[in-house]
């Protein structure tokens, strides 16, 4: 019951998605430009008797090569017929090559697509190594035998090479009904007992759809190019106007009379073009769709009231930021996400930024490291990075980034470059700011991975990423921020997402670093089980605001603000998941 | 890396006998009257069942394909049927010049269409825009169009360029060089603009991901992680369309080659499919598929190369 709920709902939503696509469509010219000019070119060509007195075979001896003229309005071809007509039944010719190209194509591809990915196994083998070599051959050539062999009709080659290409609609069905396949709708579908058959046009297609309306498009374009290239060979049907055949016409009057390449190959050019261009902007009114439904960072509500401080009372400050506010722009203004934001950190200290989802305490971390996406704007009224003060507004971090101030992501798979080693890649920093040679770098990597507790540290240096579990993706990315002994490490949710274990022993290692090397730590985290395990101080945030600072004890023990109690309540409770915080994983 | 390129050499042999097999079978079964062709309407019966006897046409078609093959695979693929010209010398005299054009065409396309694409990942704006409107053009109007007009302008008005001709490279460097600047320019427009688009949404994909952002906050020069993490990690996304495009060039250059009045495949294979010259059409689609099959292994192991997921399962 739930499952036919959900399968509804999720039909019910696509219903609008759809409708949405074709709104976004229209309202992007170049759309509906390409849309008007495939429309008119399809009536210029069904309507060619009409629009032309002229047949476009008819020869005329005196309108060989003629240049245009109020009769013949795009003059005479190299045996005296009319271009004009030539040009207008010739897209007969190029339509139809178009549409036969695609409807076979896909009738072929899409099905042997579907069943592909939703049945795998030996069929897809099978179908897969089909498709691979048919994407080996080279097409016209392929044309040409078979041209020999079944004689030159149009229909028949073009139907060939709809077979030939089959593969581009095969390859996208295939995986898009692979993805579709493993999701939890159709798994639901599939329990209510639906046929295959009726997953398969119900649910699957549904999302295969756009794609292959997409790749039609691409290659009703394709199929019209080749008709020409094989006409322009002399193998069309030479009682068949077509552009092709007229561009072979005019390269045999090439000396005499140029121009007759413009009229053919601006209809060929006009015409693929428009079809590639509404293939484009039906993909861009789709990636809208997907764009629109990611979570814009939140815009933070009016002033909360008191400035909150979050500064360092020991002598040694290495980080601080006054006034630090970030912005993004929005249709009609600006969105601001984190606001008068104040903290600093002294050495050896760590500094907990806390709060959830929207916080905005990532964007303050990115904004300090100079690391905001390229549309944000952040500004602040004073930023010192041991020591340098750096101007409101300057992304730039010069002899400070990797050296004075490093950084520790979320995310330790998706935070290494997966076609470097592992050693490659911790000794880059090295080898540019502290000028290591090669070996020397390498061996100091090493001697890193040791410190950050890898127990075989010369394999994982030569290992690649994927050959990694994360645990130690984490520490190797730890390895790297400490590798030319920063002031300041700023570690953005640096265990959320390991295994609880692996989770206390890189709080362990940050715990011992901060020691041995007498860094400040800024650790932005959403859990306070973190915070109460390492941090010296916490600063709590919501709506890109500081709400509460202190001393982690003091905070803890009586917290001012209700808002830092309810976290606090919601978040000692042990095993009861964050009602907020753990909905989306904070990025 | 040795398996992977051993599985890829395995499929490819697949490919070139499954692929022969099915052309050798279409032909015979679509020519009709081959032995009447050759000697022509006015021989007398005799003269065709003789002429059929000695080009084994009178045998099952299975005997017919072994006996083809078993030359085939020593490189022997027998005369034509209408020149009386040993095919295989007349393929490598010819095959220079298709693969000129074609590895020409790849290399300039590859070159320009990944400094393109990659400098309107970083650029954007106006550049971008650019590279847009050229890609459509690129895609919209065919390689012998271009071929044409280059003709027209460049070689009849301007006379920069010879219109026809092939100068073999022995002949004379500069004169081989000249000879391809235009049918290379011709094809070489198109793919350029394929690649570019696909190394633009690629590099813009990789500048998205996360590991870029760490490199920044390591103090990395904007250039190493560009040129080094960016591009290498976009690069396996180029190799594919270039191999793709590779195959749709050996296409186009049978088109170019006959505006330029080039001495390659292309002609042959016009003239064989026209004639119905059974053996030199074989010889050609085996040539065409082994070509195809090295240059994709080539593009595989660079591809294994620059992605060590693929080398190192």
């Amino acid at each position: 019951m739930t499952s036919a709920l959900a399968t509804t709902g999720i039909a019910t939503a696509q219903r609008q998605d759809r409708r949405g696509t074709v709104a976004r469509l229209l309202r992007n010219p170049l759309g509906v430009i390409a849309i008007v000019i495939i429309v008119l070119v399809t009536l210029a060509s069904l309507l060619a008797t009409w629009l032309t007195p002229h047949s476009p075979a008819v020869t005329d001896l005196a309108n060989v090569l003629a240049p245009p003229s109020i009769e013949h309005l795009l003059g005479g071809d190299g045996v005296g017929r009319d271009v004009l007509a030539r040009l207008l039944h010739g897209g007969q010719t190029s339509l139809a090559a178009g549409a036969i190209t695609v409807i076979v194509a896909a009738a072929i591809g899409v099905p042997l697509g579907l069943a592909a990915g939703y049945y795998g196994g030996r069929f897809d083998a099978v179908a897969r190594t089909v498709s691979d070599a048919l994407v080996a051959l080279p097409a016209i050539i392929v044309l040409l035998v078979v041209m020999a062999i079944l004689g030159s009709q149009m229909a028949l080659t073009m139907a060939v090479f709809g077979v030939m290409i089959a593969p581009g609609f095969f390859r996208l069905t295939r995986a898009a009904t692979m993805r579709v396949r493993n999701e939890l709708y159709v798994d639901a579908a599939r329990v209510t007992g639906l046929s295959d058959m009726r997953i398969m046009t119900r649910h699957v297609m549904r999302v295969v759809r756009a794609p292959i309306i997409i790749q039609a498009s691409m290659m009703f374009g394709v199929g019209i190019s080749i008709q020409a290239g094989l006409a322009f060979l002399g193998l069309g049907d030479p009682n068949q106007a077509s552009w092709g055949s007229m561009l072979d016409d005019a390269f045999a009057n090439i000396y005499a009379a140029p121009d007759l390449v413009i009229a053919p190959g601006l209809a060929i050019g006009i015409t693929v073009g428009a079809f590639a261009i509404l293939g484009n902007a039906l993909r861009d009114a789709l990636e809208d769709d997907d764009a629109q439904s990611d979570t814009n960072p939140e815009d933070i509500d009016a002033v909360v009231g008191d400035h909150v401080r979050a500064t360092a009372s020991g002598e040694d400050i290495v980080l601080e930021v006054a006034g630090l506010e970030v912005s993004y722009p929005y249709p009609g203004g600006e969105r601001m996400v984190v606001s008068d934001v104040t903290f600093s950190v002294a050495r050896g200290e760590v500094l907990g930024l806390v709060g959830e989802s929207g916080s905005g305490k990532s964007q303050s971390a990115f904004a300090v490291l100079g690391l905001l996406p390229r549309e944000a704007e952040a500004r602040w009224s004073g930023l010192r990075i041991a020591g340098e003060s750096i101007p409101s507004g300057d992304a730039r971090r010069r002899d400070l980034a990797g050296r004075r101030i490093a950084y520790v992501p979320q995310e330790p798979m998706s935070n290494l470059d997966p076609t470097f080693r592992v050693g490659d890649q911790i000794s880059e920093p090295l080898r540019r700011h502290r000028r290591l040679g090669k070996r020397a770098a390498w061996n100091q990597a090493v001697e890193l991975l040791a410190r950050v507790g890898i127990p075989d540290p010369d394999g994982v240096a030569r290992s690649y990423p994927h050959q990694i579990s994360g645990g130690m993706a984490q520490r190797v990315l730890i390895a790297i921020a400490i590798s030319c002994e920063p002031d300041v490490l700023i570690a953005d949710e640096p265990t959320t997402a390991l295994d609880v274990t692996v989770q206390a022993e890189i709080l362990d290692l940050l715990r011992r670093l901060r020691v041995e090397n007498g860094m400040a730590i800024v650790l932005v985290t959403h859990d306070f089980g973190v915070v109460a395990d390492i941090c010296d101080r916490v600063a709590v945030m919501r709506h890109g605001q500081l709400l509460e600072a202190g001393e982690t004890s003091e905070v803890f023990d009586a917290p001012s603000h209700p808002y830092t109690r309810a976290l606090l309540d919601a978040g000692l409770e042990g095993k009861a998941p964050f009602s907020r915080l753990s909905e989306k994983v904070t990025r | 890396m040795v398996r992977f390129v051993a599985a890829r050499l395995t499929s490819g042999i697949i490919l070139v006998v499954v692929v022969s097999a099915i052309s050798f079978w279409l032909i015979y079964l679509g020519s009709g009257d081959i032995a009447r062709t050759i000697v022509g309407d006015g021989a007398t019966d005799e003269q065709v069942v003789v002429k059929a006897q000695e080009l084994g046409l009178d045998q099952p078609i299975a005997a017919q394909f072994l006996m083809w093959s078993s030359r085939a695979i020593i490189g022997d693929f027998g005369v034509s049927w209408f020149t009386n010209q040993g095919i295989s010398t007349l393929i490598t005299a010819k095959l220079p010049v298709t693969l000129s054009i074609a590895v020409g065409s790849s290399l300039v396309s590859a070159a320009v269409g990944i400094a393109l694409g990659v400098a309107a990942a970083l650029r954007r704006g106006w550049l971008d825009r650019a590279l847009q409107i050229v890609a459509i053009v690129g895609f919209a109007l065919p390689g012998f169009w271009f071929a044409l007009v280059l003709v027209a302008t460049l070689s009849v008005q301007a006379g920069l360029f010879p219109a026809t001709g092939y100068v073999p490279l022995s002949a004379s460097p500069s004169g081989w060089l000249s000879s391809l600047v235009l049918p290379v320019a011709s094809l070489a427009i198109g793919v350029t603009a394929a690649i570019a688009q696909q190394v633009r949404s690629a590099v813009i994909d990789v500048l998205r991901q996360d590991y870029i952002r760490s490199l920044r906050s390591r103090g990395l020069s904007g250039s190493q992680i560009v040129f080094k993490h960016a591009l290498r990690n976009a690069s396996p996304s180029a190799l594919t369309v270039l191999s793709l495009q590779f195959i749709n060039l050996l296409g186009g250059a049978v088109i170019i080659e006959r505006i330029f009045a080039l001495p390659g495949l292309g002609q042959m294979t016009l003239d064989a499919t026209v004639q119905g010259d059974v053996p030199v059409i074989m010889a050609i689609i085996v040539f065409t598929i082994v070509i195809v099959v090295v240059v994709n292994l080539i593009l595989d192991v660079a591809y294994g190369w620059l992605n060590p997921k693929v080398r190192i399962a």
